[in-house]
């Protein structure tokens, strides 16, 4: 099976809703600060349901917020 | 370096020291004569049940001066909650931390089969335990700091 690699655009959607920090993005989603950082930097892939609550946060649909990086066979 | 990294060193620093010490302090006291008397199967029993609550007490006293330290130097707060990416470590670190366990069984008992003294058996024991401790915190690092 293919793996592939999420990337997302977190950092510009944050940018772009007057520069939201990553605590205070952490706080609405529920989770630590440090999870944002990892997911920014693509070292971690959300669940499905964090996933949702990020989209939902800066209210776009999820394939606005995350999208497939690449894919190796 | 996040304060999970930190804390994952830590716990690898202090399970290192407290056995390579509790150890030390223990094998002054291990019973004379032969290898399969009663009083080397009591030393060894005493050796585990005693190990327990001094690791317990131990680490409660190094995650206590760790906090501390932490916080004058760093000015970060433990995280306050444990979201998912810190329970997926988490259980993925157990995860290994168990092989190398199961691995350190079975060597064990392999050691009781070829006819090699019991303690053979509870050294190979008591190095499992401490290796299993050491992968599942050098596994925590690795994910925090890496990814996965």
């Amino acid at each position: 099976m293919e793996k592939i690699v999420i990337g997302n655009h977190i950092r510009r959607l944050r940018f772009d809703h007057n520069e939201m920090t990553q605590q205070e993005l952490a706080d609405k989603v529920g989770v630590t600060r440090q999870t944002i950082v990892a997911i920014e930097k693509g070292k971690y892939s959300p669940s499905l349901e964090l996933a949702f609550r990020i989209a939902l946060t800066f209210g776009l649909p999820l394939e606005a917020v995350f999208f497939v990086e690449e894919s190796n066979g | 370096m996040s304060y999970q990294e930190r804390r994952s060193l830590v716990n690898l620093i202090s399970i290192i020291l407290i056995t390579a010490v509790y150890s030390a302090y223990m094998i002054q006291r291990y019973p004379a004569g032969s290898a399969y008397s009663p009083e080397v199967f009591h030393f060894w029993g005493a050796f585990f049940l005693i190990l327990i609550p001094v690791s317990v007490v131990a680490r409660i006293i190094i995650y206590i001066i760790f906090h501390i330290i932490n916080a004058i130097a760093t000015r970060e707060e433990e995280p306050p909650i444990t979201d998912e990416r810190d329970k997926l470590v988490e259980l993925k670190a157990s995860q290994n931390s168990l092989y190398v366990f199961a691995v350190g069984f079975i060597l064990a008992m392999v050691a009781l089969v070829v006819g090699m003294p019991p303690a053979a058996m509870f050294i190979i024991l008591i190095c499992s335990g401490v290796a299993s401790e050491m992968v599942g915190d050098i596994s925590q690092f690795y994910f925090y700091r890496r990814g996965f």
